[in-house]
């Protein structure tokens, strides 16, 4: 990339959210039902019907509202979007314009080693639009509107983001987010969180705003990182081969790796904003505000930090470890039985995660199923701490305990795993191991002690690994020194 | 007299005498349809199996309980606007013309569970865009007074069917005066309630904030009774408001002494026909006789309500309208590709006055034009509305001729828009100010064509507008006067 241009974007995220009917009226928000299954005439659209709002919506996008340090408007509208297409039954969206019922908050995303700081302009909640489904034939669509009306937040940020990275953070930052306050699983991938990105260049320096684009379908995080950088690429060539860039909407081509065009400014739709004359002004009581302030969790940034402090834990471990709610209370379960927190970091960044990667035990949102419980966990790292088993065996055991579900006292306790400390079997096991090595012993006494290491995995061997390393290594240095 | 001339109340007391049953009244009403419906065209669909599957009901219903409700067993035709299950529902559109609704409206619903009998949909402009009727997908309808003349609309089916007798009351909806100009027109009475008064659910939307649902009916208790029954709050409506619905039809009797009744000055305007001014002069001598104390009230901003109601409306309706797309329900014009299907489709699906009507508010709606256009013309409905508000700090009721002339010949005005939309010019100030107004006859012209008086409310005050008319209606004869078909 040169140099000579700086890169300005601005995100838009659109963000289902998860309650359990749509946003004006009674039906199911259900995913995956048969096609018009949660429907009803509100929805679909059909003549005499009135919208009427989920309180439940507002009070979600209060939440995220608070948690990114908006302004919480007492008095918000909402406005009519109106456009033609199939998969919008009224010919209209419900969304907000004027009026937004969030503005001017603000969201601190990682770069690098520190922080940064970006603005964001608005939320506002709307209705979904439903599906479009093309006949591959192509004689005719269908429409599914179960989606219809599954309520949305649109959140607009400042143009602060400066690279695709910033980008990445920012969205990972944003849907951590979401999921802790638990009003959206936050899956690009299935659709229940998208992003449209305005991406313009400007010489280095300058205070204006280039050409702005807007670039959509970006179906992943991976795609809006390498869309950016696609897009800031070309926007930079174009203007260093003298040419013009115009304002315009362009298509993520994921499979060829290139943004192209899809309308104009020109063509861009009128929307013909106005207030929606079937919904009242919202009015929110400061009260209700409080009250849900109150109820806000702990959110990522302020667990990352207090993990570092009460754990004494590596920024790294705090940052994977809170970068999913459900994934810092897991450990924070951990914790509390047995206070070892980088050992349980470890094994919570390693073989559970390994596990959980493996089988394909996590959604979007959460863990659907957890390898081993927490207390399962903690019990197994604070047997190791007590010397109760070893290292070595510890990872067998939790083999078992995955495969059994069993807790890991049971396991050892039956399949007799506990590490002996015993000194008379050792000396037993030691003795046998230098009677059977007599020719090495010799070679030992007579100064090759790199050997040490061949009588340990002896010894360990005959012990079927349970002997205390600590034990076997003092009792054979005595021995071979003898 | 035939039974299909009485009134709710008048019918009420003889089914709970059993003088008549509910079939024998239905089976009269569709006699007296069979009868005149040729020469009027009313009805544009009627259910004749299903209200005499009502009426036997409702008989089955008087039989155990002495003290029915007041609609029990009441024949009622409906606004083709209400959405009714099982009944084609067309709002006189070609576009819904094959459209048989899922459920019922909150006002159809309330009916049904007073046991009133639904005789069937009655003509209206499509989509309510109109004062005559003539706006139909489905052919005019004529005033009973006059077969050569419009009922006045857009509800002016459901007006046409009160006054010939073609069922005892009917439901209309009023957007700029589409209940009460057409009740002039037919010498009956016909009330816009207060906005919010009455459900809006399973009413086809014309234009959101301006649209209410109102009884036209025989008389002022009728009304009243209608009304009583259609009222309240209704939780799917976020615009109905939580207020309860006092009994109407029990405190008629007051009287109107030491009552304050304003006269805008603003309303006795050039071209409105002497008989009109001079009947609605003689009905507020009659007010004053009654011990009414007469005022003079101004609403400065009156000129401007046309403009702003056309910029309103039409905006509200061009968004309103766009679910009309061929796409789910209705008319699907065949086209190759969507573009073309949705061009087609509401080409072919709406009717000229539709479509005008669609393209101003789009256009007023338009980047660039809002501001000057929607946003101005809120402002002036907000000092619209304060016009009211100071008026009414000095009387309790308005009172303005209802329409500026009586009920004009077919065709006469359908080739100048601007002079139909005047039709409303009295009306449609209590639209844009949300408050309640009823029209009551006040005499004839020299065609022996019916005046209509129209009572202004304030808001949520139905009552004493009520109250009015009843003193009014009490001392006079206007009402029980019957076209001659």
């Amino acid at each position: 990339m040169s140099t000579n241009y700086e890169p300005v974007i601005g995100l838009e995220v659109h963000a289902q959210l998860l309650t359990a009917s749509k946003i004006f009226c009674g039906c199911s928000t259900r995913f995956g039902d048969p096609p018009n299954n949660n429907t009803c005439p509100v929805c679909m659209g059909f003549p005499g019907v009135l919208p009427v709002l989920n309180k439940r919506v507002v009070e979600f996008a209060i939440r995220v509202g608070l948690a990114t340090h908006c302004e919480i408007a007492r008095y918000s509208r909402f406005a009519r979007k109106n456009y033609f297409y199939p998969d919008l039954p009224k010919g209209y969206q419900i969304s907000q314009y004027e009026l937004p019922l969030c503005e001017h908050g603000f969201l601190d995303i990682d770069v690098g080693e520190g922080k940064k700081r970006i603005r964001l302009t608005r939320i506002h909640m709307e209705e979904d639009a439903g599906k479009n489904i093309h006949d591959v034939r192509g004689d005719y669509s269908l429409v599914d509107l179960n989606r219809t009306g599954v309520p949305l937040l649109e959140i607009v940020s400042e143009p602060d983001i400066r690279s695709a990275a910033e980008a990445g953070s920012y969205l990972r930052s944003l849907r951590a987010i979401l999921q802790y306050l638990e009003v959206s699983d936050g899956n690009m991938e299935e659709g229940s969180f998208r992003c449209d990105a305005n991406v313009s260049v400007r010489p280095m320096g300058a205070q204006e705003f280039g050409t702005k684009v807007e670039i959509k379908n970006l179906n992943s995080f991976k795609a809006v990182e390498k869309a950016i950088d696609s897009e800031i690429e070309r926007q930079i060539e174009t203007l260093a081969d003298g040419g013009k860039l115009v304002q315009e909407t362009r298509l993520w081509d994921a499979d060829r790796e290139v943004t192209r065009s899809m309308r104009s400014k020109e063509s861009a739709h009128d929307y013909r904003y106005f207030p929606d004359p079937d919904l009242l002004p919202l009015a929110v009581e400061e009260k209700w505000i409080d009250e849900i302030r109150a109820a806000l969790p702990e959110l990522p940034t302020a667990r990352e930090d207090r993990f570092v402090t009460e754990y004494g834990l590596p920024r790294y471990d705090a940052q994977v470890l809170t970068a999913r709610r459900d994934v810092a209370d897991y450990f924070e379960t951990a914790v509390k039985i047995h206070r070892n927190p980088k050992a349980i970091s470890n094994w919570v960044m390693g073989d559970v995660f390994r596990v959980i990667k493996e089988k394909k035990l996590d959604d979007a949102l959460r863990i659907v199923d957890w390898p081993v419980p927490a207390e399962h966990l903690a019990a197994m790292i604070k047997m190791i701490d007590e010397g109760k088993i070893s290292g070595k065996i510890a990872k067998t055991l939790f083999s078992e305990m995955l495969a059994s579900g069993a807790a890991p006292e049971a396991i050892v306790r039956e399949k007799g795993l506990e590490q002996v400390s015993d000194t008379a079997s050792i000396e037993a096991a030691i003795d046998q191991v230098l009677a059977a090595n007599a020719k090495a012993v010799a070679d030992y006494r007579g100064g090759n002690e790199k050997s040490f290491g061949f009588f340990v995995g002896q010894v360990m061997k005959a012990t079927q690994g349970k002997a205390s390393p600590q034990v076997v290594n003092e009792l054979l240095k005595k021995k071979l020194q003898a | 007299m035939s039974v299909h001339e009485l009134t709710i109340h008048e019918l009420g007391e003889k089914l709970r005498r059993r003088e008549v049953s509910s079939v024998e009244l239905t089976e009269a009403v569709f006699a007296r349809v069979a009868e005149t419906e040729e020469r009027i065209g009313s009805y544009v669909t009627l259910s004749r199996d299903g209200a005499l599957e009502e009426a036997r009901r409702a008989d089955a219903r008087l039989k155990t309980n002495g003290s029915a409700a007041p609609l029990l067993g009441i024949p009622i035709a409906l606004k083709d606007i209400f959405i009714t299950k099982g009944i084609r529902t067309t709002c006189c559109s070609k576009i819904l013309s094959s459209f048989v609704p899922p459920y019922d409206g909150t006002a159809v619903a309330k009916l049904k569970a007073a046991g009133a009998v639904i005789v069937g949909k009655t003509n209206m402009d499509e989509f309510a865009m109109g004062s005559s009727t003539e706006n139909s997908a489905f052919g005019v309808t004529r005033n009973p007074w006059n077969i050569e003349r419009v009922p006045g609309g857009s509800s002016g089916g459901s007006a046409a069917a009160v006054a010939a007798g073609q069922c005892i009351a009917a439901l209309g909806t009023d957007t700029g005066g589409s209940i009460r100009q057409p009740a002039a027109c037919c010498g009956i009475v016909g009330m816009k309630p207060t906005y919010g008064r009455v459900s809006r659910i399973g009413v086809i939307a014309f234009a959101s904030s301006l649209d209410q649902v109102g009884p036209m009916t025989k008389d002022t208790k009728d009304c009243a009774l209608l009304l009583e029954a259609i009222a309240g709050h209704d939780p799917a409506d976020s615009t109905s408001v939580p207020a309860p619905t006092p009994a109407y039809a029990s405190n008629l009797d007051g009287g109107i002494k030491g009552l304050k009744v304003g006269l805008p000055k603003e309303y006795l305007i050039s071209g409105m026909q002497p008989e009109v001014e001079k009947s609605v002069k003689a009905a507020v001598r009659k007010l004053e006789e009654l011990g009414a104390e007469i005022v003079d009230v101004s609403l400065p901003h009156t000129d401007y309500a046309v403009s702003v109601y056309y910029l309103i409306a039409t905006a509200e309706a061009s968004s309103n309208l766009a679910r009309y797309d061929g796409m789910k329900y209705g008319y699907r014009a065949p086209a190759k590709d969507l573009l073309e299907t949705y061009l087609k489709t509401r080409q072919e699906g709406f009717g000229p006055e539709v479509k005008r009507r669609i393209m101003l508010g789009t256009y007023a709606l338009s980047a660039g034009y809002y501001d000057a256009y929607y946003l101005k013309a809120q402002k002036v409905r907000a000092l619209i509305k304060r016009d009211f508000d100071v008026a009414f700090k000095r009387c309790d009721v308005i009172v303005t001729p209802t329409a500026p002339t009586t009920a004009f010949k077919i065709g006469e005005k359908t080739a100048d828009p601007l002079q139909m939309y005047l039709s409303d010019i009295f009306t449609i100030s209590v639209n844009l100010a949300g408050l309640p107004g009823m029209s009551l006859p006040c005499g004839f012209d020299n065609a022996e064509m019916p005046i209509g008086m129209q009572i202004i409310g304030k808001h949520f005050d139905e009552a004493t507008m009520l109250r009015v008319a009843h003193a009014y209606e009490s001392a006079t004869e206007w009402h029980k006067k019957k076209p001659k078909l």
